[in-house]
């Protein structure tokens, strides 16, 4: 149901019942590396070219998600999928080797959200009783399709990222064990009119700033309805940028401005000399306990009993320079033990040439 | 051994004339070159060039510079010979074995290597 | 460059310009530079090195022992590309190792090495001059013109 301008409002709650996350050696590294499901220790994987590996790397995402859900192959009624390759080759791919009907979707690094909004909108309408969704990015696959060849000796100033290499996919029901996708807001393309390539944190944070503050106006809720908001592919620079200009555009208080978490998916690689902006060019569906996440040291206070009543949400925001898309995801709080187990982020990662 | 200071000052001066392009002007890599290769040949064109090669030895016939320098001279050089024509014919004479020698090697790389992303 | 595309923005694109450049880590000019003075003066020094070898045990002269010094170097940089070595030099070096015929080099053995996976013709063959092309292209149309002129103003009596 359309809620405001751009916000779908999903009333049957559809549940995200499974999710993988596979990841290359920088992820393994990471702070988030025992929240994949698998890490490889090279990015080829045996292939014989950057993006077949893509592929490989999209396929097993998909294959652990629907094994994790219980189900088959043949189960799923529907994939969506994108990725930031020519013509999205290694969905495509994939969509062959699962041979499930396929619905390709292009949003660059908001693909992730994107595709969790579509199939929300499926299985709540009623048009899917469970649906795939999956994103992959490739790092070398990216950087030679339309950056620089990856042997290339160009100089990267602090402010470049790096995109991730893995895949990610989760799959969507009606009904199962899960966060449930309770709201999705699609964002606009904001352009500040910023042409570097090298910077790609400054230039998505509007988009950003623009779809958070869309959904709380199109919901009529404020920051503090979370008890978290995360980001990622805004990358560490343009996370900080995003914070400075969310609190001068919209004037909200700091303490409702720290929600709005930034998680580093990669450890920089060396040579880089500063750029920890880990620009991660693949959706991860990351499990992370509550408990677990709250021990890293947040500061939120998420053991309040107030807060196990009151439906804990995550926001996680994707922001690239074309789309900007929050969903929702409301815990069940029925069962308390199961409200700090199991939450679901969804890091869009982004990086895109311009 | 004055030889090898001067290299290392006069080549290394050209390169933070790139690195202040490249940090500067924000302008790509391949923009720095091609900025460089353009003022190579018309500091060519002056003669002036030639006269930092003796100076400088390598220091300025390794940068980039020194290919635009080269382009033109070829051209020049057979022009005088074979009247303008030479313009068109000549560009490639002495600067045969730095492209050819790219080419070569950069496909034998392709042959015998993969990348290493 | 910078100014006429500053013209083209709104208040609010310039304003936001302004905000994020304050708040983000500025490139490091001046060690980039030191960095690159280093590193192309030590690889022009090397390229002096090997052109007193040619000169002194091949009987090149200061003439003639260009062409060879520059394929030597140019094979060294092919080697460290194909190693995987020469980007992490160039982080460290920046325009030192670019601006050399080194970092001509890099360009067109980087680009063949990527698009290996796509053929030899089409993959290796198509894309080596990626990068490098420009340099090419730009390079003979400029002397081109230098030449021309030259050759002009030389028929006309002049300089």
């Amino acid at each position: 149901m359309l809620q405001g301008h751009q916000t779908w409002v999903f009333e049957s709650k559809p549940v995200i019942i499974s999710s993988a996350a596979i990841g290359g050696p920088f992820e393994a590294q990471g702070n988030l590396a025992k929240d994949f499901d698998l890490l490889h220790g090279d990015i080829w994987l045996g292939q014989d070219s950057y993006e077949q590996a893509e592929k490989k790397f999209l396929e097993q995402a998909c294959e652990t998600a629907i094994k994790k859900a219980g189900l088959k192959k043949e189960d799923i009624q529907f994939f969506l999928s994108g990725d930031l390759i020519n013509q999205i080759i290694p969905s495509s791919f994939t969509a062959r080797t699962l041979a499930v009907p396929f619905l390709g979707i292009y949003g660059a690094c908001s693909s992730s959200m994107e595709g969790l909004s579509f199939a929300s909108l499926l299985v709540d309408s009623g048009f899917a009783k469970n649906a795939l969704v999956g994103t992959s990015s490739h790092n070398a696959a990216c950087e030679k399709q339309y950056r620089y060849p990856t042997e290339y000796g160009a100089q990267k100033p602090p402010t470049a990222q790096w995109t991730v290499t893995g895949a990610g996919a989760a799959v969507v029901a009606k009904q199962g064990e899960g966060p449930h996708v309770v709201a999705s807001t699609i964002g606009r393309v904001i352009d500040m009119g910023l042409s570097d390539p090298f910077n790609m944190g400054a230039a998505m944070a509007p988009a950003a700033v623009d779809t958070i503050e869309a959904h709380f106006r199109d919901l009529n809720i404020r920051p503090s309805h979370y008890d978290l908001i995360a980001t990622g592919d805004l990358g560490k620079i343009g996370h900080r940028i995003a914070r400075f200009t969310y609190k001068a555009w919209t004037r909200h208080p700091d303490r409702e401005i720290d929600r709005l978490r930034h998680f580093n998916v990669q450890r920089r690689p060396t040579g880089l000399r500063r750029s920890q902006w880990l620009c991660l060019c693949c959706y991860n569906y990351l499990r992370a306990s509550f408990k677990s996440y709250a021990k890293r040291g947040t500061k939120a206070n998420f053991s309040h009993s107030h807060r196990c009543l009151a439906l804990p949400h995550v926001l996680p925001a994707k922001g690239n320079h074309t789309l900007h898309c929050p969903c929702s995801i409301n815990r069940n709080v029925k069962q308390e033990a199961d409200v700090w187990k199991s939450l679901f982020w969804h890091l869009s990662l982004v990086d895109l040439y311009v | 051994m004055e030889k090898f200071i001067l290299a290392f000052i006069v080549g290394g001066s050209i390169c933070v004339i790139g690195q202040l392009l490249m940090d500067g002007l924000k302008l790509t890599p391949a923009h720095t070159m091609v900025t460089l290769v353009v003022s190579g040949a018309v500091l060519g064109g002056f003669g002036v060039y030639d006269d930092l090669v003796k100076f400088a030895g390598a220091g300025a016939s390794v940068p980039i510079s020194s290919f635009g320098n080269q382009l033109v001279k070829g051209a020049l050089q057979e022009a005088q010979r074979t009247g303008i024509i030479g313009v068109l014919t000549g560009i490639f004479k002495i600067t045969s074995a730095g492209i050819s020698s790219a080419i070569i090697f950069g496909f034998l790389s392709a042959l015998l290597c993969k990348p290493k992303g | 460059m910078s100014s006429i595309k500053r013209k083209n923005l709104t208040p609010l694109q310039q304003q936001y310009q302004d905000f994020a450049r304050a708040r983000e880590p500025q490139r490091p000019i001046l060690a980039n530079c030191i960095r690159a003075f280093i590193g192309g003066g030590i690889i022009c020094t090397i390229g002096q090195g090997i052109q007193w070898f040619f000169i002194t045990y091949f009987n090149f002269d200061e003439k003639t022992a260009g062409d060879p010094t520059v394929a030597v170097l140019i094979m060294i940089s092919v080697l460290l590309t194909s190693f995987g070595v020469y980007d992490h030099i160039a982080q460290w070096a920046g325009a030192g190792s670019a601006v050399p015929v080194t970092g001509f080099a890099n360009t067109i053995a980087s680009a063949s090495l990527d698009h290996k996976s796509e053929g030899f013709v089409l993959g290796v063959g198509g894309n080596m001059f990626k990068i490098a092309g420009p340099v090419i292209v730009f390079g003979v149309f400029s002397a081109f013109v230098v030449a021309i002129i030259s050759v002009i103003i030389k028929s006309l009596g002049g300089v």
